[in-house]
């Protein structure tokens, strides 16, 4: 359609963006039309306000970690590009990928999956999982009637089961260890065929963590 | 009852002597009678929560018919008559509308309107599918001469038909919240449920007139089938006109806010009424209105007046519909029954079998429609949960007396009713629970991985949230553009696009407990705090504690029965009889409160690393720039950047904060002045510094005449005039960026006009 040409030409070093995400054309533009739309005063990048505009996102236990995610320490804002890329990280795996050595790892590696899981758990970026953090992230997930000494007990516990080299935190290798021989059993998926329907396809985090040839 | 009369000895003869002790029954009959009935049955609903095990495993109708009939016993064994209430008048006009509105008005719409194909699927091809079914094998069985049943026609089989096809799967809903089916199958039973009384009534209409007939020729019927479609579509618009009327008319009532309640009854009611004349389908009108005004009217209306329709509503539904099933425990018991073995086993049989193939037919179609289709337990749970409910008793109750056998179809229709809401209502639990725990194992599971699972699910429904994955986008997107540019113009009186989040504080009433929050300036909060922890922590020994295997069970427990679920609105309409819930958004949402207001005491915490007890990380990083300022003074600190980030935020309400009145910070800003005096006690060159922030901040503070300004003398040493400027510069540079969870929503000062 001749829109999509348009559209796509619009927005700035597209080609190196599907290129460096992997998302089709018509993803893109489904991308940039959700971004039009939360950027409400057409400013071209969002802060952190205009994530906080989503009521659902906001009724989430950890939404606001989720929009924390989106901004990479020291900036406000978050530019489509920005926008794409981390968003890419939750596109399914690309099982056929030919393997270069020399090539980055694409966003959507099962490795960078887990890191951006990591991610939310490790807010201060010091490559662990520290017993507070993990409390913090116990206490958000769960109802108010669990007490404080349970939590503690169940922040005890998950460390003790992952944390191999006895620091008392989790770093991200025992994070994954921890996390390889899981079936997360969630799906999501949408395909809707046409045009401006098309939506992203997230799906079975589970068995592309588990597939062992990426590790 | 007779009348007595008591009369007092007067010494006075001769003069017509004056009762001073009268009992005059008949003229309070029937208002007594009325009143006495609905307080018997309130006195059940209270009764059934005492022990609280009772209402998880047995559904409430089950409850109030087996109290319905021991009262039933208890008349007949007295020879009593039960109060002959239940006329059609009185069903129709009084007792169902209520019902209606009660679900019509706690139908979340957004879940709704995304599901709408699927729910008018299931409920209107699904109901119509049961009826024909049900009672063509019921014809079939007619033919029969064993079972005597042979005057039955055709007509009159139809209509016994779409009596007991009108199922009630509310009831099961509680079971699957349990069981955590996704929550598109909430909404589908809801949905399905509520649209499905308006099929079955149009359908009793219609067959009921057609009963009359002697004889039915083919273009009676496509005339019929048309009136079918005419009806329905017309309910639905007529619902639609007078919701949009009663929004606006609302708009207008900001000086009288007493009569707003009365308003929404009134408008609603009439559209049924009206529609009622017109012979459409009154319950899609009544329910269409409830819909379209529930989200202009909440905007208009004061929130006092929001929470009495609501409490209203819910009232006047369930105590319509608990007389209903009281009723019928009482009827069941006292009226004369015609019994039919086969017959009446036969039109169980095909009840429960025709619900089963229906739902199976009709999710095999719909599925490759659907995003996520419905697998076996989903239908399983669809096909079981089909409990007949009140609708279906009363409409059996309710037959003209020309149908020859109408005593047969009331005992047929209360059979189908008791065996559906007892047997079915009281197994399904189990037998879910069964099919699911064959599923996952949980005992290889480890708490790590139900943590993580938990997090990364949480995540994606975030994410999609954030892609708007769920809505119909272009249409979806068409309406609101709509809805904003017009509607929202004619019908809100304030209209200011609120921020979504502004609004959903508003509508937890979260105003009025932050305001609570506010003013105490101890150490209460709404979550538990972590500074004990801290602290205890530091004590604990560094050994390993050693986890029994029943700990890890215990905590298995725990963690699947407090563990936030995703999307958590599936959990505010579970259950029909109580309110919607909302306490798991208000406990998100204060505590995200609590978190910031924490922060901002931090300087009152003695503890070396203050980070340590906003125990819910407010990660939005508009204050990582402050990092890049300063880095060579601070120690990364776990956390460090919460406090800053927070810091930033309260700054940069301040603008707001004079503005709007607003109570929100002023209190915990007090306790700044305990910084400053902490200043001198704490160690280490970081907390200084923070409290050298806290203090500019006081001083920014002090510049609105809140606090009287403070700068500690301890710390100013470190804090140079350069330090001060630069700070604040800041907030000025990111006034216009405002988090929607800091800013007061904009009808506080609305609230002096409220009584």
């Amino acid at each position: 359609m001749g829109s999509t040409n348009s559209t796509l030409l619009k927005i700035p070093n597209v080609e190196v963006l599907m290129q460096e995400t992997g998302f089709s054309p018509a993803h893109i533009i489904r991308l940039h039309d959700r971004f039009k739309a939360l950027d409400k005063e057409g400013r071209g990048h969002l802060c952190p306000h205009d994530f906080g505009a989503i009521k659902e996102l906001a009724m989430n236990p950890i939404g606001d970690r989720i929009i924390g995610a989106f901004f990479s320490p020291g900036k406000e804002t978050v530019d489509f590009h920005t926008f794409v890329k981390i968003l890419a990280h939750f596109r399914p795996v690309d099982k056929d990928r030919p393997k270069e050595p020399n090539s980055p790892e694409p966003i959507n590696s099962r490795s960078n999956k887990l890191k951006f899981a990591f991610q939310l758990y490790d807010q201060d970026k010091d490559g662990k999982i520290s017993r507070d953090e993990l409390l913090q992230v116990l206490r958000a997930m769960l109802g108010m009637q669990v007490t404080d000494e349970q939590l503690e007990s169940i922040a005890d516990r998950t460390i003790q089961e992952a944390d191999l080299d006895r620091d008392d935190t989790i770093s991200f290798e025992e994070f994954r260890k921890a996390c390889k021989h899981k079936r997360f059993t969630m799906f999501r998926f949408c395909i809707r065929p046409g045009e401006r329907k098309l939506m992203l396809t997230l799906c079975h985090w589970s068995s592309e963590l588990q597939d062992q040839h990426e590790l | 009852m007779p009348q007595v009369e008591d009369t007092d000895p007067d010494p006075d003869p001769g003069e017509t002597t004056q009762a001073v002790f009268t009992l005059n029954y008949p003229r309070i009959q029937i208002p007594f009678e009325i009143t006495l009935w609905v307080l018997l049955a309130s006195f059940a609903k209270i009764g059934f929560h005492v022990y609280h095990k009772i209402t998880v495993w047995v559904p409430e109708s089950c409850l109030l018919i087996s109290i319905g009939l021991i009262v039933g016993g208890i008349m007949h064994s007295l020879h009593e008559k039960p109060p002959a209430v239940l006329t059609s008048n009185a069903f129709f006009l009084y007792m169902l509308p209520p019902i209606v509105l009660d679900s019509g008005y706690f139908m979340p719409t957004r879940p709704f309107f995304e599901n709408f194909g699927t729910v008018l699927w299931f409920a209107v091809v699904g109901t119509l599918w049961n009826s024909i079914g049900i009672g063509i094998s019921l014809f079939a069985i007619c033919q029969i001469e064993v079972f005597g049943v042979q005057d039955i026609t055709l007509q009159e089989n139809f209509l016994f038909a779409s009596i007991i096809s009108a199922v009630e799967p509310v009831a099961v809903l509680t079971v699957f919240e349990d069981i955590s089916v996704h929550e598109q199958l909430y909404i589908v039973v809801f949905g399905e449920c509520l649209f499905n009384d308006a099929v079955t009534v149009v359908l009793y209409n219609l067959f009921n007139h057609v009963a009359a007939l002697e004889v039915v020729e083919a273009g009676d019927v496509f005339l019929d089938i048309g009136r079918f479609f005419v009806v329905g579509l017309g309910g639905t618009i007529f619902g639609a006109l007078f919701g949009f009327v009663t929004a606006f008319t609302t708009r207008f009532t900001g000086k009288v806010r007493e009569i707003e309640p009365l308003i929404i009854f009134l408008y609603s009611y009439l559209a049924y009424l009206i529609a009622e004349l017109f012979a459409i389908s009154s319950i899609m009108a009544i329910v269409i209105c409830a819909l379209t005004m529930k989200y202009y009217v909440e905007e208009n209306v004061s929130q006092r007046s929001c929470t009495t329709i609501r409490h209203v509503i819910k009232m006047v539904g369930s105590v319509s519909e608990t007389l209903i099933f009281f009723f019928l425990g009482v009827v069941t018991i006292t009226t004369e029954h015609e019994w039919n073995w086969g017959y009446i086993l036969f039109a169980l049989l095909f009840a429960l079998l025709w619900r089963g193939l229906g739902i199976l037919v009709l999710t095999q179609i719909i599925n490759p429609f659907r995003t996520i289709p419905f697998n076996f337990k989903d239908q399983f749970g669809l096909a079981y949960g089909g409990l007949r409910g009140a609708v279906s008793f009363a409409l059996a109750f309710t037959l003209p007396d020309n149908i020859g056998r109408k005593d047969l179809f009331i005992t047929g229709t209360i059979v189908v009713i008791i065996f559906t809401v007892f047997i079915q209502g009281i197994t399904i639990r189990p037998l879910l629970k069964l099919m699911n725990v064959r599923k996952t194992n949980r005992n290889q599971e480890t708490i790590n991985d139900e943590i993580h699972k938990r997090l990364m699910e949480h995540t994606v429904a975030g994410i999609e949230d954030l892609c708007g994955q769920w809505s119909h986008y272009y249409w979806k997107d068409k309406f609101m553009k709509f809805n904003n540019r017009i509607l929202r113009k004619i019908l809100i009186r304030d209209n200011h696009p609120e921020s979504s989040i502004v609004a959903l504080y508003k509508k937890l009433e979260l105003q009025n407990a932050m305001e609570v929050l506010d003013q105490m300036s101890g150490d209460i909060s709404a979550a538990p705090s972590l500074i004990s922890l801290h602290e205890e922590r530091k004590n604990a020994s560094k050994s390993r504690k050693k986890f029994l295997s029943s700990d890890v069970t215990n905590m298995h427990e725990l963690l699947s029965k407090n563990m936030y679920k995703i999307r958590h609105r599936t959990v505010s309409y579970t259950n029909k009889h109580t309110l919607p819930d909302d306490i798991t958004a208000r406990e998100i949402l204060m505590r995200r409160h609590t978190s910031l207001r924490r922060s901002l005491r931090a300087g009152s915490f003695h503890g070396t690393n203050a980070a340590k007890m906003s125990q819910k990380y407010f990660s939005l990083p508009m204050g990582r720039s402050l990092n890049s300022r300063f880095p060579p003074r601070r120690l990364v600190h776990a956390g460090d950047g919460d406090i800053e980030s927070e810091i930033n935020y309260s700054s940069i309400r301040h603008p707001q904060r004079v503005s709007s009145k607003a109570v929100m910070p002023l209190r915990p800003l007090n306790t700044l002045k305990e910084v400053a005096s902490s200043v001198n006690t704490v160690d280490g060159q970081n907390e200084e510094q923070r409290g050298c922030r806290r203090s500019h901040l006081g001083s920014n503070v002090s510049r609105s005449g809140h606090l009287t300004s403070h700068l500690p003398h301890g710390s100013s040493r470190n804090c140079s005039d350069g330090d001060h400027d630069a700070w604040v510069e800041e907030p000025q540079n990111n006034s216009d960026v405002q988090h929607p969870l800091m800013r007061r929503p904009h009808w506080l000062p609305q609230k002096p006009h409220d009584k």
